[in-house]
């Protein structure tokens, strides 16, 4: 008889339950456990008062990311309140035998970025890691979501989750994006079509040709920004696109082959059912702003700032007047007419190699306009040396951009790199809410492509008509 | 964990959606690495001025919430990052329920690891508790809600009566003050034996 068929998360979960004590949750089991410095203290003291240890250390990996400094690594961390955490991290993988990049590894880097280059994240594994953007690592076709501390400390002390099985929402995108149109856009276009809750209690699977046509860390880039729609994760259906990319990584499988023919059978069944379904046409998206204080608040470069007082939704008519207002923006102004102090280029959305790339060859041949102050801020310690072998560092230090060192950085601003309050700012990063850059910035969501132009020219750019040089 | 059987306490409305996780606990208090302290920075950026004083316009300032241990709010709470800083700041303040008609699934999770009760009601139902609020406060007393765990009900003592669900497992963990990990760790064997059948081929 043959069998139901199964969607790729499906698949995965079936695979990972352990077991379903009665009347209680199913125990998941977990292959990979991602660690920073900033969610897991509290965990590892949980561990220590309780006399547990980390029951699979050699599927833990630890790196500090969010709270170091982007300046020179020989010099000590200014802030002794970030060195106390990052130093808890170190003697906690010490202590209990986790792998740690550290600051001095030259594999450091944002734990999102670090575990798909390293080969440590593969289809089909259940991943974690106390952060929402954990859902990045769903790209390679693993089911990867963010939990608590709490959670944290379960994982370490049992290798499992206790977790209700989410429903599943097909995304799919049919078509193709235009030039100049980036995985970015469209997960800021996505987001803007389902809300910031739409995904709620879902785990998205990304499907249809346009998805297919994205390199991997253009995939990487549209998971990445699943939790902002609301959803548990996001994954795309592992190919020879994920294959080629993991072929060759440090943490890959020895026997690559014999992975690759159990990878090819995790793509749902023909026939599978998804829980919901929306269908969206890759040539609807142009390049994407975000006006307001969440990632929904989005319209196109060639739009304005939407009126607030027009919404149907007295809920969203709120929470836009309450942007509008800490935004300092009136409706009915053009995006292409708002100016900026400041661009970031960077964080786990947006700060692999491709991403410097695309922002670099924009960049290239011109300078920084006199009003902006410009950074990048790559996302790991080999994506900073790729981009340097490249010489990537070089048109931006020549433009006028800072060339920092790898970390979470401005994205979150949990280190010394923030905005001033009232600066606005283009960023690549995932979260524009009020503060999330320093309290009183003003923060825009946009493409690495769309970022560089506007440091270039000073304010928002259609980069479909960007003259390269 | 504090075991969660009923509470009474004075409803804060806070008559916003979307409340992030960083408007909760802004990014500038996660550097502690401790469970404990963290209610003085809840909702900071919000709560106080500049000059460090209590924002008068600022809902939770109202002399007429002080005390209060029920937060009601509206659409997805508790969206944006995974901190568990956020319920932390929230328990440590003194809050022991939140409503509100939609959660975040992270926060959401997050809030009953710490004996804290997310409520989820319709849309409707919050809206006459915000009204409700208001009446209250109107006559200078602040409002109160009844949450009967057990029977799965809030109530006020004006008639206002809807019934809520918890999933039964994490009801009984709240009921009883169950630590997961211990739980888990009774089905070490079946781990065990998962690991033994899963001995993955593909590890390198």
């Amino acid at each position: 008889m043959p069998s139901t068929p199964r969607t790729l998360l499906d698949k995965i979960w079936d695979a990972h339950v352990v077991c379903t004590p009665s009347g209680e949750l199913p125990i998941l089991y977990i292959d990979r456990h991602l660690v920073h410095e900033v969610t897991s203290a509290q965990a590892f003291e949980g561990l220590r008062l309780a006399g547990r240890r980390v029951r699979r250390p050699e599927k833990t990996f630890a790196t500090p990311d969010h709270n170091i400094p982007t300046t020179d690594r020989r010099l000590p961390i200014a802030d002794p309140v970030s060195k106390q955490q990052i130093d808890t991290l170190r003697n906690n993988c010490s202590e209990f035998g986790v792998r740690l990049f550290d600051l001095g590894d030259a594999d450091q880097g944002i734990v999102h970025v670090i575990g798909p280059e390293l080969g440590i994240t593969q289809p089909g594994m259940t991943i974690v890691c106390g952060d929402s953007h954990t859902a990045t690592h769903g790209a390679m076709g693993a089911l990867a979501f963010g939990i608590g501390t709490s959670e944290v400390e379960h994982v370490l002390a049992t290798q499992t989750l206790r977790q209700a099985k989410p429903k599943s929402l097909e995304l799919r995108v049919e078509g193709a994006l235009h030039p100049g149109v980036t995985a970015k856009d469209l997960v800021l276009y996505l987001i803007g079509k389902l809300s910031t809750e739409g995904g709620t209690g879902h785990v998205i699977e990304y499907t249809g040709p346009c998805i297919r046509r994205l390199g991997m860390e253009e995939r990487m880039t549209v998971c990445n920004m699943s939790i902002e729609a609301g959803a548990r994760a996001g994954m795309i259906a592992p190919d020879q696109i994920t294959f080629d990319y993991l072929r060759g990584r440090d943490y890959a499988p020895k026997d690559f082959d014999r992975a690759v023919a159990e990878w090819e059978r995790l793509p749902g069944d023909p026939g599978a059912v998804f829980d919901r379904v929306e269908i969206f046409q890759g040539g609807d998206v142009v390049p994407q702003v975000t006006w307001g204080t969440n990632p929904a608040q989005v319209v196109g470069i060639d739009a304005t700032v939407p009126d607030p007082t027009a919404f149907r939704d007295p809920n969203e008519r709120d929470s836009g007047s309450r942007a509008l207002d800490y935004m300092g923006l009136a409706g009915g102004t053009k995006i292409v007419d708002i100016p900026l102090d400041r661009v970031f280029i960077g964080s786990c959305t947006n700060s692999r190699i491709e991403d410097l790339r695309a922002a670099a060859s924009v960049v290239r041949g011109y300078r920084v306009a006199s009003t902006v102050h410009a950074m990048v801020v790559p996302g790991s310690g080999r994506v900073k040396r790729q981009a340097e072998q490249e010489g990537l560092d070089q048109v931006f230090r020549n433009a006028g951009f800072e060339w920092r060192e790898a970390g979470c950085s401005m994205c979150l601003g949990m280190n010394p790199d923030t905005l001033e309050p009232g600066q606005r700012c283009a960023s690549t990063s995932n979260r524009n809410f009020e503060g999330r850059q320093g309290k009183g910035g003003r923060t825009h969501l946009v493409s690495p492509a769309m970022a560089a132009a506007a440091a270039v020219t000073g304010h928002f750019t259609d980069i479909r008509h960007w003259l390269y040089r | 964990m504090q075991p969660f059987v009923s509470h009474t306490g004075i409803v804060s409305p806070l008559d916003r959606a979307n409340v992030d996780t960083d408007q909760i606990i802004p990014k500038q208090f996660l550097k502690r690495i401790e469970r404990t302290g963290f209610g003085q920075f809840l909702f900071f950026d919000w709560r106080f001025l500049a000059d460090g004083t209590p924002n008068p316009e600022f809902e939770l300032n109202r002399p007429v919430v002080a005390g209060s241990s029920v937060l009601l709010a509206r659409r997805n709470f508790g969206c944006g990052s995974s901190r568990e800083h956020a319920p932390w700041a929230l328990a440590d303040y003194g809050f022991k329920v939140v409503i509100a008609p939609t959660f975040a699934d992270i926060f959401f999770n997050n809030c009953f690891q710490n004996g804290m009760l997310p409520i989820r009601l319709a849309e409707e139902d919050v809206d006459e508790l915000f009204r409700r609020a208001r009446v209250a406060e109107a006559t200078g007393s602040p409002y109160r809600l009844r949450v009967d765990l057990p029977a799965g009900v809030v109530t006020d003592d004006a008639g206002f009566s809807r019934s809520f669900t918890v999933d039964p497992f994490r009801k009984r963990c709240l009921l009883e003050g169950l630590d997961d990990i211990g739980l888990s760790l009774q089905h070490t064997d079946e781990i065990t034996a998962w690991e033994a059948a899963n001995a993955a081929p593909a590890e390198g």
